[in-house]
């Protein structure tokens, strides 16, 4: 038998000889024991490691679904798709299948609450700026994958709700001028959504996007640790350290914000079993309940909408009708114009020519060149129809660069201040609009097409890109308070 | 700061040993031809995207029995994965179409994408104006409208409603020849598949009709 003390020591030169090999210790003291986090984390800082816990979830379940899933869109002898009775398969029959398949289906609903929050907490304490461009930028991409991996993901149970997603999805692509006709099919592997597509999007789901996904979050969490956490004051914790250079308001991150993550797991557990054992279709938001028929390639089924998480950016797109548009290049007139004023970088102005210079072209150039009388006019309408540049291409232009302002917010915030503890009630304002506006616009994409709705939404679109686009903006114009020089905390 | 990065910023570069000025010209023909070698290695994968020989070659024609189709149904084909709608009209259904002219954005399917021998506001084959044969999807984002043949008021798609298609996804409508209407999300009428009647209850979809 050996004591105590003599196991103790088996294990401290069983740690040596692999410290000799691979830097353990030295990476668990970097990243765990002696990392140093501001003390003053809150609720919202909780949101980063269930989005780790979130996403083991979903591997750890998706590899198990795997196992009975089998994508293939050809019948079976009952004359049922045999990827969708795959699914019924592992929901009545498979042992435990039907809680793996629900663990999923609702882990992909907590991702996109956890991760919508995680950004909102950016938005609250000024998160992405500098150093933190990077931090957020991979953020970002994170969240386009996962965007990629939740849309490739639907198909797979080949249902009413799956196939004609994708159709509407891939067939946005079909509006990009020139090339979009061949991309889509390109998109597809064939002509329709099918088979071929069923294989391909089983192949991202289940491996490409995957693999980019851990991939990012382990650059998103070098780039954290290298820059260290921002905190709900906004204060840069790293300017006061003590004689051993550390920072005077960080504890180590092991174990005071370990606890706290824990709780935090805790909760999100709690919550989770109470959606996956008594609501697993969360009310038809998480799971829909046409996806509950095979999908049927002739008959669309009579109210379509995207899953919730999709919807704020599926109103916009629904909202940029031809009517719309004059209101949306007033906006981008109007920022063009402020960005001429207030800005002396030359390629930034020059920047500014380029777009009053197209839109002069596009809009009144050939006109005024005296090619009004026909042909010329036939001519003009075929050049704008022909290049594709209708209400049907911005509204996919608008889906796309919706998601993507986020990425600019680091250049675009020029608040003297971070944190939105110190920013005036301006700031306030602003950020509550566009949240409110967020939600109406998410509510709005998961009722059919109304004239109301319409013209609601395109009053919060045109709000939600004036809170990105008027940011450098408002954002200097805020009246802030001043920021204490350390932490505050009760 | 770690180790490894004074290092890297202590030289100037991130190659710690001074190049041999001769080996420049070794390492660029290297990395070129790898770089070739690369863009080669990916032209079967990126190929493998584009449909196969068994996509391309699905879609032979298909053949209709139109003798048990009464007036005022419709009958929904599958041909090339997409459904085709083959609806036979009632004299109402046709009168119908030659009031819509000013709601509609191209009353005469100029820049539709029908074959020539179909013609006017019915688009149909002349002498079979009885019978309008589409393809069910919607031009905007391709899915498949859904019929709202019951006219007037209490069809609830307004008072002037004379019969037609409305999309679920975006709120597109189009007449019952497929024709859209102003100011909605799908920019053309619905696409006409080329068609051709073997006899008067046999129709053939995926085939010219000839000298038409
Ligand atoms: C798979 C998804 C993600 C995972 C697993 C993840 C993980 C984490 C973790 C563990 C932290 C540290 C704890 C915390 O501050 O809450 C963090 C911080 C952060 N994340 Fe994420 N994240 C994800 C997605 C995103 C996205 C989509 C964005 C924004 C576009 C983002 C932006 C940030 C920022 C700016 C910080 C630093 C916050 C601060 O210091 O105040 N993350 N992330
Ligand atoms: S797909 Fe028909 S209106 Fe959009």
């Amino acid at each position: 038998m050996l004591t105590a003390k003599e196991l103790e020591d088996k294990g401290r030169q069983a740690l040596a000889w692999v410290d000799e090999r691979f830097p353990l210790s030295v990476l668990y003291k970097t990243h765990v024991s002696e990392y140093y986090a501001p003390k003053n984390f809150n609720f919202w800082y909780l949101f980063g490691s269930m989005a780790l816990l979130v996403l083991v979830i979903q591997i750890v379940t998706g590899i198990f679904l795997v196992m009975h899933y089998k994508p293939d869109a050809s019948l079976n002898a009952a004359g049922v798709p045999v990827a969708f009775a795959s699914v019924e398969y592992i929901m009545r029959e498979v042992p435990g299948g039907r809680f793996i398949r629900y663990m999923h289906s609702t882990g992909a609903s907590m991702f996109f609450i956890v991760v919508y929050l995680h950004m909102f907490r950016g938005l609250l304490y000024g998160s992405y700026r500098k150093p933190r461009e990077l931090v957020w930028l991979f953020g970002m991409a994170i969240f386009l994958c996962l965007m990629g991996e939740a849309f490739f993901g639907y198909l797979l149970p080949w249902g009413q709700m799956s196939g004609w997603g994708a159709q509407v999805i891939v067939n946005l692509f079909a509006a990009i001028p020139v090339i979009g006709p061949d991309l889509s099919v390109f998109i597809r592997g064939d002509f329709v959504v099918s088979d071929a597509t069923l294989n391909r999007f089983f192949a991202f789901h289940v491996i490409a996007i995957p693999l980019v996904l851990l991939g990012l979050v382990t650059a998103h969490l070098i780039a954290l640790h290298e820059v260290g956490s921002n905190n709900p004051d906004g204060v840069e914790i790293k300017e006061r350290k003590d004689e051993q250079g550390i920072p005077l308001d960080g504890i180590p991150f092991h174990p005071y914000h370990v606890v706290k993550d824990v709780l935090g797991a805790v909760v999100l557990l709690i919550v989770f079993s109470i959606i996956v054992f008594f609501m697993p279709e969360g009310g038809g938001y998480f799971l829909e309940y046409n996806n509950f028929m095979p999908y049927d390639q002739l008959k669309t089924p009579p109210h379509i909408a995207p899953v919730w998480y999709f919807t704020p950016y599926y109103s916009m797109l629904r909202a940029t009708t031809s009517s719309f548009l004059p209101f949306l290049w007033l906006l981008v007139a109007l920022i063009v114009g402020l960005t001429w004023r207030g800005c002396s970088c030359v390629w930034i102005r020059r920047a500014c020519l380029l777009v009053v210079a197209g839109a002069y072209w596009g809009f009144f150039g050939l006109t005024l060149f005296g090619f009004t009388k026909p042909p010329f006019d036939l001519a003009i309408a075929g050049i704008h129809l022909g290049l594709g540049l209708d209400a049907k291409f911005w509204g996919v232009v608008m889906m796309g660069g919706s998601v993507m302002l986020f990425a600019l917010l680091p250049w675009l915030d020029r608040s003297p201040v971070r944190s939105i503890r110190y920013k005036g009630v301006l700031y306030k304002a602003i950020l509550a609009v566009f949240v409110i506006c967020f939600l109406i616009l998410g509510y709005y994409g998961t009722q059919p097409p109304s004239p109301v709705g319409n013209v609601v939404s395109q009053i919060c679109t045109i709000l939600y890109l004036a809170y990105f686009g008027l940011m450098p903006w408002y954002s200097k114009l805020d009246k802030c308070k001043p920021v204490p020089e350390r932490l505050t905390w009760k | 700061m770690s180790d490894h990065k004074q290092e890297a910023l202590a030289g100037e570069s991130f190659c710690a040993c001074s190049a041999d000025p001769s080996r420049r010209a070794l390492l660029a023909a290297t990395a070129g031809l790898g770089a070739a070698a690369g863009i080669g290695a990916a032209v079967p994968f990126v190929a493998s995207f584009t449909p196969s020989d068994r996509a391309r070659a699905a879609g032979a024609p298909v053949e209709v029995d139109l003798s048990g189709l009464r007036p005022g149904e419709k009958l929904v084909v599958e041909w090339q994965g997409k459904p085709v709608w083959i609806l036979r009209r009632t004299p109402e259904m046709l009168a119908g179409l030659k009031t819509l002219d000013d709601k509609l954005v191209d009353p005469g399917s100029s820049a539709a994408e029908q074959p020539a021998y179909v013609s006017g506001e019915a688009r149909s084959i002349a002498g079979k104006e009885e019978f309008f044969v589409c393809v069910g999807i919607c031009t905007h984002l391709g899915c498949s409208p859904s019929d709202k043949f019951a006219t007037g008021a209490d069809s609830g798609m307004g008072e002037g409603w004379k019969g037609g298609f409305l999309c679920p996804c975006h709120g597109s409508m189009f007449d019952l020849a497929g024709r859209v209407f102003k100011s909605m999300p799908a920019p053309t009428n619905l696409v006409i598949p080329p068609h051709t009647y073997l006899s008067d209850t046999r129709l053939l979809i995926g085939q010219d009709s000839k000298g038409a």
